[in-house]
């Protein structure tokens, strides 16, 4: 047990050790280092910037240095929570993210758990109900979720919305919560909208999942020890529920690794045509304008809190799966 | 081959039947077991009528994708009136501007005294057909006027530019940029997957993890800000090839997990130790005997990772990150509908997504009537 958590914890490091050279590989790559950057700003908001003090910023930020010095004085910085400057914004980049990034995490949390809750009855009603005219239709569904990208559903919701309801389905707040500070009023605010961008989000891992699940639940109904269940006069939703849904339950939760990376990709679309207060607009915007730490920043940062999320539904599996606890990989 | 096929002639238990079930290939069996398929034969027939839809993409278009005209902007789509004083003759009502005295600007509407007929085969833009040769032929045309003035099939976008002959070419970079994008996923997929199911060790587990590594971080941000990256001054066909290198240089990893696993399940078969036994190089079995014997799943996972591809692409220009116009793709073509503005005046722009969901739809059902063929077992 032990030993699978320490795995596991290792894999995770190493995962967010990559994740932060992709992010500085982002950083780098436009042409020209970002003291250029600064110049060119300043020079078109009419201040110019003489070369001894351009060559200063060069030094203070290490950039006359080989590359991994560079890589191992950023990260430094941001072990300890600084992220740069933002250039267009002319703030620190955390300030700008603000409460964006949560925004973020509880969109896509809020997506997992709808997630869940339609693919879950509805894998559990196929596999009962295997080949009916409702099995047919949810797995309909599920491919048309599966095949439309979300951000085209988005696109089409709202178009709809908008045209039969008269309704402006964007946002994640109304008007007066904008930009108020956090309240309980605001939290409610936000709970009535979060449910559209959820649903839309969800959607999609939806029919994978009720496919895992019906076929991982056929598999179980057709064993001998749900006959003896009937056999011995349970009722039959204990004979289903109790037995063969616990068992099939096991792959289904290992799911959760590939769907958070999958639902956080799909909020940063969603969110700019929804324009939803995440950091997905916030992204497309700093990479417009080449505002790399900003943008490598939340790179980082999301790539981060996706396996910290895998992790710890790793753990999640673990206290599920007893074989995994025992050590045998099952 | 031979072997069996002489025992069945000595015995008369063996019928013709299981004789040609017993003497095909893998590729064969699959193929049977495909056809009963009836959705996934029906999804692979749309997907081929697309492609070939793709390669005559500027047949298929009446105007040339970039004409523009200001004035002729959100033309809603035109009706074609099929019968003509009860003979069948398609034709459509020429566009007459009227000046609106309110707004003073000149408004296009239908003008049912003045009709023009449908031509197949008309005169239109020269184009050039596969780079073969240079001709004017399009499959619709009108009898008089050019159709850049009349024939909006589905309408004209915000510069006035003919949205069926933009979906038309869209369609072939979209289908193409799936095509080139799984061709490179699919030689990393193989090559690192095979490597890995070949030697195992160390070698796998440093593939497996790496693997594991690239699914568990976000795609989307990280394409964007390596599509972000990219110089404006690149042409359009740069941007193409940049755009699929970088989709597929994620993409590959379910196929290299296909590989692996089949590599490590045929690596115990009886007829692989058969062959090392009779001395066959390393490179022989592979390519003589295992591959064959794969081939199928690799055909399976290839269709359900095109539309994966496609929804990639299609996402990224959409974003205004992928490919960028003058290019014109489903992803372009989408942009035009981001806001809500620009749908409540010109809905049709949204028509764009009917073909995405389409193929995409066709590619998942596809694929997933090839994996149940492919796996005997399945």
């Amino acid at each position: 047990m032990v030993t699978y958590i320490l795995q596991r914890l290792g894999l995770a490091l190493v995962t967010i050790w990559a994740i932060s050279v992709v992010s500085f590989v982002i950083i780098q790559l436009p042409p020209g280092d970002f003291v250029d950057t600064y110049i060119t700003n300043l020079a078109a908001s009419g201040s110019a910037v003489r070369a001894e003090e351009a060559q200063a910023l060069r030094e203070q930020y290490g950039l006359d240095k080989p590359i991994w010095v560079q890589y191992w004085k950023w990260i430094s910085r941001v072990a300890t929570g600084d992220f740069g400057m933002s250039m267009e914004w002319g703030r620190p980049v955390i300030e700008v993210i603000g409460d964006r990034l949560w925004l973020t995490i509880v969109i896509s949390f809020a997506a997992i758990l709808i997630t869940w809750g339609i693919a879950l009855p509805i894998g559990i009603y196929s596999a009962v109900r295997q080949y009916s005219v409702a099995d047919y239709i949810f797995t309909f569904v599920g491919f048309v979720g599966l095949a439309v990208p979300n951000f085209l559903l988005a696109l089409i919701i709202m178009y709809f919305g908008f045209k039969l309801f008269d309704l402006n389905i964007g946002g994640l707040f109304s008007a007066e919560y904008q930009i108020a500070p956090w309240s309980a009023g605001k939290v409610w605010d936000m709970m009535k909208h979060l449910p559209l961008p959820a649903m839309i989000l969800a959607l999609a891992g939806t029919a994978q999942l009720i496919r895992i699940m019906r076929a991982n639940l056929l598999d179980e109904l057709r064993r001998p020890y749900v006959t003896t269940a009937r056999a011995r006069g349970l009722p039959e939703w204990r004979v289903i529920l109790k037995y063969p849904v616990r068992a099939a339950l096991n792959p289904f939760a290992s799911t959760i690794g590939y769907l958070l990376p999958f639902v956080v990709s799909g909020s940063i679309v969603v969110s700019l045509v929804l324009s939803l207060p995440t950091v997905g607009p916030l992204l497309l915007r700093s990479l417009v304008a080449q505002d790399m730490f900003l943008a490598g920043t939340i790179v980082l940062l999301l790539g981060i809190l996706t396996v910290i999320g895998t992790f710890l539904s790793d753990l999640i599996l673990m206290w599920i799966d007893p074989r995994i606890r025992s050590g045998m990989h099952g | 081959m031979s072997a069996p096929a002489t025992q069945a002639a000595t015995t008369p238990l063996v019928t013709a039947a299981e004789e040609k079930i017993a003497a095909a290939t893998q590729l064969q069996l699959t193929w049977w077991r495909f056809r009963k398929h009836k959705l996934a034969v029906a999804s692979g027939i749309l997907v081929v009528l697309f492609y070939i839809g793709a390669i005559l993409a500027d047949f298929l278009a009446v105007t040339g994708p970039h004409s523009t005209d200001a004035a002729r902007s959100y033309i809603p789509p035109q009706s074609i009136h099929w019968y003509d004083d009860g003979a069948f003759k398609p034709h459509v009502y020429a566009l007459k501007g009227k000046r609106d005295m309110r707004t003073f600007k000149i408004v296009y509407a239908p003008d049912p005294s003045d009709k023009r007929y449908l031509q197949l085969f008309a005169r239109g833009y020269s184009y050039s057909f596969l780079g073969l040769f240079e001709t004017d032929r399009h499959l619709l045309g009108l009898d008089r006027g050019k159709p850049e003035d009349a024939l909006f099939l589905l309408g004209t976008d915000q510069l006035g530019r003919d949205v069926w002959s933009r979906l038309m070419l869209a369609t072939r970079t979209s289908l193409t940029v799936g095509l080139v994008g799984v061709a490179l996923s699919l030689f990393l997929g193989v090559l690192l997957g095979g490597i890995s199911g070949l030697y195992g060790g160390v070698v796998d587990t440093v593939i497996q993890r790496m693997i594991e590594i690239l699914r568990s971080i976000p795609t989307i941000p990280l394409w964007m800000g390596l599509a972000a990256a990219l110089p404006n001054t690149w042409s359009v066909t740069q941007v193409y090839i940049a755009i699929t290198v970088i989709i597929s240089l994620i993409g590959w990893t379910e196929l290299a997990r296909v590989v692996r696993g089949r590599f490590l399940a045929l690596r115990e078969e009886d007829f692989v130790t058969a062959a090392e036994l009779a001395g066959a190089s390393r490179l022989r079995i592979i390519f003589r005997h295992m591959v064959p014997s794969f081939l199928s799943h690799i055909i399976a996972a290839v269709s359900l990772a095109l539309p994966a591809m496609i929804i990639s692409e299609t996402t990224l220009s959409f974003l205004g990150l992928g490919l960028r116009p003058p290019a014109i793709s489903w992803g372009v073509l989408l942009q035009d509908a981001q806001n809500i503005q620009a749908l409540g005046i010109a809905p049709w722009l949204l028509v764009v997504a009917v073909p995405v969901i389409i193929v995409i739809l066709a590619f998942n059902f596809l694929g997933d009537g090839l994996r149940d063929a492919a796996d005997p077992y399945g």
